[in-house]
């Protein structure tokens, strides 16, 4: 626990860069919360972005970006649109380009707040269960509050993180978002509750105080974490380079968050544990 | 006689399980060698048995495609104790009108979130999303109305007789014009009215009014008996047709407006899939060596768990079954990844431990060790996934499919990693570790 200090500063470095990107630039919200249109097509003929733009605005809707995917088809984001202007940009195309329809996304504007709403509500059970367990299991507050700060680090990290991408790469913040941030959740916890298990087992057995073993403790999961992690990583890695673009920013969300996670239990979670002790020593002596 | 030693017993009984679960995980027809084979599906009658079922997977609108709408029932003027009710009523026609049209297998759900009802619906491999949103969102309020001239305009006075005395409607050509039409039958109660009415409007006209509008308004020559009527506008085939059908299921109590669509092709659908797949093979193959190549033989025993962990979901997936969405696959691969967690945990413990006690004691030991860790930080995850797939379907949290789909997935691997992780490595590596006596 000597480089506390060093670790505690790259946390802050981190966090800092994206509380900044969320203060300067926000995060890119898409249609999930905003409300809009969005029209993904493959086209036989020649198109440009000025092309589709000029022709989808005759029927008055309102263009608001065109984007080439990898895989040749064409992203359209709109703001909402009727049925009927969805069907005559629908005939333009096919005309034009010999368009093909992949997806077509029409979400109306009452539906963002409600999903703010709902992943608040989801929030909040689970990190309440989390610590509840956590504290439970091993009959300590200090261990649940710790395990939940980690988690709450994790949690900053990604979400800004995520306004830099989406600043940067147009990341936009949907349900997949949402679902990826939950389960960073879990996974922050998981790793911690490994060190955490091992602190209270060396305890049991050799006594000692938290500040002594927990160098220990973080030696002996060390390689177990990392390898553990790999193979995840392997898998994400996997999916964002391969999987397509619907999945592409969730599989980098959860790759964001598992290597957060994997960082914050030994050098976050646990050194908050060690100065919680350290200062509750300082209170009673 | 050849005695067996009881790891080595459930060794082969886990053997047999794998075969089974990868029977069953089978596509319905593949090749190999050349060669086409067809996996049967269940069907099984015995007596009073009959279990029947098909063990295809079933895949969610974004992989198979479809269209997935949120109808927003206007409730507001009902008193509260109406509500609900009235949401279930307009579910039901919704659902009938669906059926009438021709979808397999659609979906309709009601939802509500802070005093706004829903009507969720999904329709499987439905591609003219307009004509299905037409048909569902009319109200089809059918009604007859009297018309009382009065200068400057003609009023309108509603009769008694509605679209409920109706017993049904079909679309049909006028035997003297050739137009579309729809022939209407009334109920026994309905011809009743109908007759009366007809009987005291004779030389005047009769409106037939829908959803507030005059469609037509034919003089009544004479009184009609029949219970039969017609309802003539200027009608296409295909207005008529939907006319027959938002008829025959009713009309909606309250109107409903749409507020989300999402419709996936299924070209995107197939695409996705293959994409997943290969992702999927190339993470699995990057997992197995990693394993092969940190702990030799070891690793060796938990790739072999890990490939009966991947068939048995697999074959889990088919027998509940789970409806796999993209995010659930993400879920599947994720929880492969995590499922070597548990031999990590274990094989890391070994490591220290075998220094200390005899192999096959360290094996023990380290299996009984790590099993307090494994479960608490498994926990954590599963109740994620709990908080995330809504099993309850409590409306103050998320229902969303695809969402749910990667919860289930992942809470379905994480259990069965367990089991794999613990059972299949442990007796694995009990019979062959044991009889090996690797001496490190």
């Amino acid at each position: 626990m000597k480089y506390r200090l060093v670790y505690f500063a790259i946390s802050a470095v981190v966090i800092a860069a994206g509380v900044f990107s969320l203060f300067k630039w926000g995060l890119n919200f898409g249609v999930d919360f905003k409300g809009g249109a969005i029209l993904e097509y493959r086209f036989k003929a020649d198109v440009s972005e000025e092309k589709l733009t000029s022709l989808i605005e005759s029927t008055k809707a309102q263009v608001a970006s065109v984007q080439k995917t990898g895989n040749g088809s064409y992203i359209i984001r709109l703001s909402p649109i009727t049925l009927e202007q969805k069907g005559i940009i629908g005939v333009l195309l096919e005309k034009n380009f010999e368009a093909q329809e992949l997806r077509f996304e029409n979400v109306g504007p009452s539906i963002g707040p409600e999903l703010v709403k709902k992943t608040l509500y989801a929030l909040i059970i689970s990190a309440t269960a989390i610590l509840l367990w956590v504290a439970l299991q091993f009959k300590s507050l200090k261990f649940g509050a710790s395990a939940v700060l980690a988690m709450f680090h994790d949690s900053v990290v990604v979400i800004g993180t995520y306004s830099l991408l989406g600043h940067f790469f147009g990341a936009e913040v949907d349900f997949l978002f949402v679902t990826a941030l939950l389960t960073i959740l879990s996974f922050s916890v998981h790793d911690t509750i490994v060190v955490y298990d091992r602190i209270r087992e060396s305890h049991k057995k050799l006594g000692g105080s938290v500040t002594e073993l927990a160098d220990k403790a973080i030696s002996e999961t060390m390689v177990r974490s990392l390898n553990n992690s790999f193979t995840i990583i392997f898998m994400l890695v996997a999916l964002l380079l391969l999987g397509g673009t619907t999945i592409r920013w969730f599989a980098a969300t959860l790759l964001i968050g598992t290597v957060s996670g994997t960082y914050s239990s030994p050098f976050v979670a646990v050194p908050i544990l060690v100065t919680w002790e350290e200062i509750q020593k300082k209170i009673k002596g | 006689m050849l005695r067996l030693s009881s790891p080595a017993k459930k060794v082969i009984l886990i053997f047999l399980l794998t075969l089974l679960a990868g029977f069953i995980s089978l596509p319905h027809e593949f090749s190999l060698f050349g060669r086409n084979f067809t996996r049967p599906n269940i069907n099984i009658q015995s007596g009073r048995f009959d279990i029947q079922k098909n063990l295809d997977l079933v895949l969610g609108l974004d992989l198979a495609g479809g269209s997935h709408l949120v109808f927003e029932a206007d409730t507001s003027k009902l008193p509260a104790e109406k509500k609900k009710d009235a949401t279930a009523s307009v579910r039901d026609v919704i659902e009938r009108r669906v059926n009438l049209f021709g979808v397999s297998e659609p979906n309709v759900q009601t939802g509500s979130f802070e005093g706004k009802d829903r009507v969720i619906v999904e329709l499987p491999g439905i591609k003219d999303t307009k004509q299905a949103v037409d048909i569902i969102g009319q109200t089809a309020q059918l009604s007859f109305a009297e018309v009382k001239e009065a200068s400057p305009s003609a009023i309108l006075v509603p009769t008694s007789l509605t679209g409920a005395d109706l017993s049904y409607a079909r679309a049909d050509f006028d035997k003297n014009t050739g137009k579309p039409v729809v022939s209407i039958e009334f109920t026994k109660e309905g011809g009743d009215k109908f007759a009366e009415i007809t009987g005291a409007t004779v030389g005047k006209p009769l409106a037939i009014v829908l959803d507030n509008q005059v469609i037509s308004a034919p003089i009544v020559q004479e009184k009609i008996s029949g219970g039969q009527a017609q309802i003539s506008g200027n009608f296409s085939v295909d207005e008529a047709k939907k006319l027959a059908i938002e008829l025959n299921a009713g009309a909606l109590p309250v109107p409903v407006t749409l507020i989300e669509e999402r419709t996936v092709g299924a070209t995107l659908g197939a695409e996705s899939i293959a994409r997943s797949v290969r992702a999927g093979l190339v993470g699995l193959s990057m997992v197995l060596l990693f394993m092969v190549l940190e702990y030799g033989k070891l690793g060796l025993v938990a790739d072999v768990g890990l490939i009966v962990f991947g068939v048995l979901t697999l074959a889990l997936y088919k027998l509940i079954p789970v409806v796999l969405t993209l995010p659930g696959i993400a879920g599947f691969l994720l929880s492969v990844g995590m499922a070597v967690d548990s031999n990590i945990l274990i094989f890391e413990r070994f490591k220290e431990e075998k220094v200390r006690r005899p192999v096959a004691d360290a094996l023990e030991v380290s299996f009984g060790r790590a099993w307090d860790s494994i479960r608490d930080a498994n926990i954590s995850t599963l109740v994620t996934a709990f908080v995330l797939a809504n099993p309850f379907d409590w409306q103050f949290l998320n229902t969303s499919g695809p969402v749910r789909g990667f919860a289930i997935t992942l809470a379905l691997g994480i259990g069965l990693s367990l089991f794999t992780g613990i059972v299949v490595s442990r007796n694995l590596l009990r019979v062959f570790i044991r009889e090996d006596k690797i001496t490190k």
